[in-house]
């Protein structure tokens, strides 16, 4: 009994002994992929920081730094992080590295689409065909993507039977399409790291439409006093630094590198 | 930028090594002992509130009693997810109890499945409370001793009820996911409990990993269980 309530005060007590902890609001694909267990242990190797990540997609991480519950931002939206911006939450938006979207589905393809189709060509073919799509549908930055190219093809599938609004991350929609051999859109780093792909494959890839850019966002202090500023400039920049830009092009799985690192064309 | 013709490219074929299992074994104790860590502490919480609400709704007797009483059952359901939502909201910077800095933290977890715990202790410790009273209280009555004096009797008399009603109150904490991923974060080393857990590596499609997880879970929860039955199903335990 006294031993529990020990432990109790320890875990009520823990939070405030570590001061050299930061709390980072990201993605599920940059955390499904494995890049932040990658680098992320490097740069607390170099500086001693510690960092906590929260796994959200990026309409919720970008709502939790609103709120103040995390210290920095990695998301990838560019609409969603201008308007984040724009309200005054967020500070110095520095791009730290980019992939790409893809399409994945059954390799049969019945809309019939090229690989190297425009996506616009290949929503298209998946509206007119009626082919069973599965949407993130969870305001992440690949959802507003996949919503970005319905509208640039000028169709609406919403309310459609085919289309499975399924309100998950990327690894829960990936997961679905699986199950009910559909097609979704993923980043690639999360599709290479994803263990269940079953009868699923790359159907499209390649439109310079599809390019996924992440970006590294800090907090206005005059908004967040309370938020750890001055770490969270030191994962910021490390992230653009040699060092970081270095540990993110490291990252491989089956020789194909995850995410390319891109600090110096900055945004 | 280089792309790979995975299109064509042969699937490689499922993977039934071992050695996925060996990565998840080594990163699997911090997890059981943060989810048995906070399920306890949460358990303890929950023991301590609702044992002392039972003992008051059960011996006291005050206006509005009974309605206490429907309140208390009546959140026996309580959905964890928005257990988990209202804490978010109170322990958030911008929320009334953000500057004391709970948020994504154990000890949010801990208060979200304290709260779901409660009701559960409170009604089953009321029942078997209220029972003893009916049946020993005018004995005790006789022998002189106050509602208060009588209570630790009561609770002697009544212990496999209350250890029942505890480990009940534990099974509900174990297993719950809903309301701990929302204040906890579900942030590696800190928050991340076996339920979390579970539902991350499905998302990433480790399906082995979650289910290597899930029968430790299942593991503690059975045990949970026998430990009630053993319990209930004592000569004592079987009193009204």
């Amino acid at each position: 009994m006294i031993r529990l309530l020990l432990v109790l005060l320890t875990l009520l007590t823990a939070q405030a002994a570590r001061a050299e902890t930061i709390t980072l609001a990201s993605t599920t694909s940059v955390d499904a992929s494995g890049l932040l267990a990658a680098i992320l242990p490097q740069f607390t190797k170099q500086t001693g920081i510690d960092v906590k990540v929260l796994a959200q997609g990026t309409g919720q991480a970008l709502a939790t730094a609103t709120h103040g519950d995390a210290d920095l931002v990695l998301v990838h939206d560019p609409d969603a992080e201008a308007a984040f911006i724009q309200s005054g939450h967020g500070i110095l938006r520095r791009e730290i590295a980019w992939n790409d979207f893809i399409l994945v589905g059954p390799a049969d393809n019945s809309a019939h689409f090229a690989v190297s189709a425009s996506a616009v060509t290949a929503l298209e073919a998946i509206f007119s065909s009626q082919t069973i799509f599965v949407s993130r549908g969870d305001k992440s930055g690949t959802d507003a993507q996949e919503k970005r190219i319905w509208k640039a093809a000028g169709r609406n599938p919403v309310g459609q039977g085919w289309y499975k609004d399924i309100g998950g991350g990327m690894g829960a929609a990936l997961n679905a399409a699986a199950a009910l051999d559909a097609v979704t859109l993923s980043d690639r780093g999360t599709w290479l790291a994803f263990n269940n792909k079953r009868h699923l494959t790359i159907v499209l890839q390649g439109d310079p439409a599809l390019i996924n850019r992440y970006d590294v966002i800090q907090l206005n202090p005059a908004l967040h006093p309370q938020a750890k500023l001055t770490l969270a400039r030191q994962l910021a920049e490390w992230l653009a630094a040699p060092a970081g830009q270095a540990a993110i092009g490291a990252l491989q799985i089956g020789g194909q590198q995850l995410f390319h690192p891109d600090a110096s064309t900055g945004g | 930028m280089v792309f790979t013709p995975a299109w064509s490219a042969p699937r490689p074929s499922p993977r039934h090594d071992d050695q996925k299992l060996d990565r998840v074994i080594p990163s699997l104790w911090p997890v059981v002992r943060l989810s048995l860590e906070v399920s306890l502490s949460a358990t303890l919480l929950a023991a301590l509130l609702g044992i002392s609400l039972a003992a008051v709704l059960a011996l006291g007797e005050f206006r509005g009693r009974r309605a206490c009483v429907v309140a208390i059952n009546a959140l026996l359901g309580l959905p964890p997810v928005v257990v988990g939502l209202i804490l978010y909201l109170a322990l958030s910077h911008s929320g009334p109890l953000g500057s004391l800095g709970l948020l994504f933290t154990p000890a949010a977890m801990v208060l979200a499945q304290a709260a779901l715990a409660t009701p559960i202790v409170a009604s089953l410790a009321h029942r078997a409370l209220e029972q003893a009273w009916t049946e020993f209280g005018p004995a005790l009555r006789v022998l002189g001793a106050t509602r208060s004096r009588a209570l630790p009797v009561l609770l002697a008399l009544r212990r496999r009820h209350m250890a029942t009603a505890i480990l009940a109150g534990f099974g509900r904490t174990v297993s719950e996911v809903g309301a701990v991923m929302i204040v906890g974060g579900n942030i590696a080393g800190h928050t991340r409990t076996m339920t979390t857990s579970i539902a991350l590596e499905t998302s990433m499609g480790n399906l082995e990993q979650a289910l290597a997880i899930g029968f430790v879970l299942i593991g503690i929860s059975i045990a949970a269980s026998a430990t009630l039955l053993a319990l209930t199903d004592s000569p004592e335990g079987r009193k009204p």
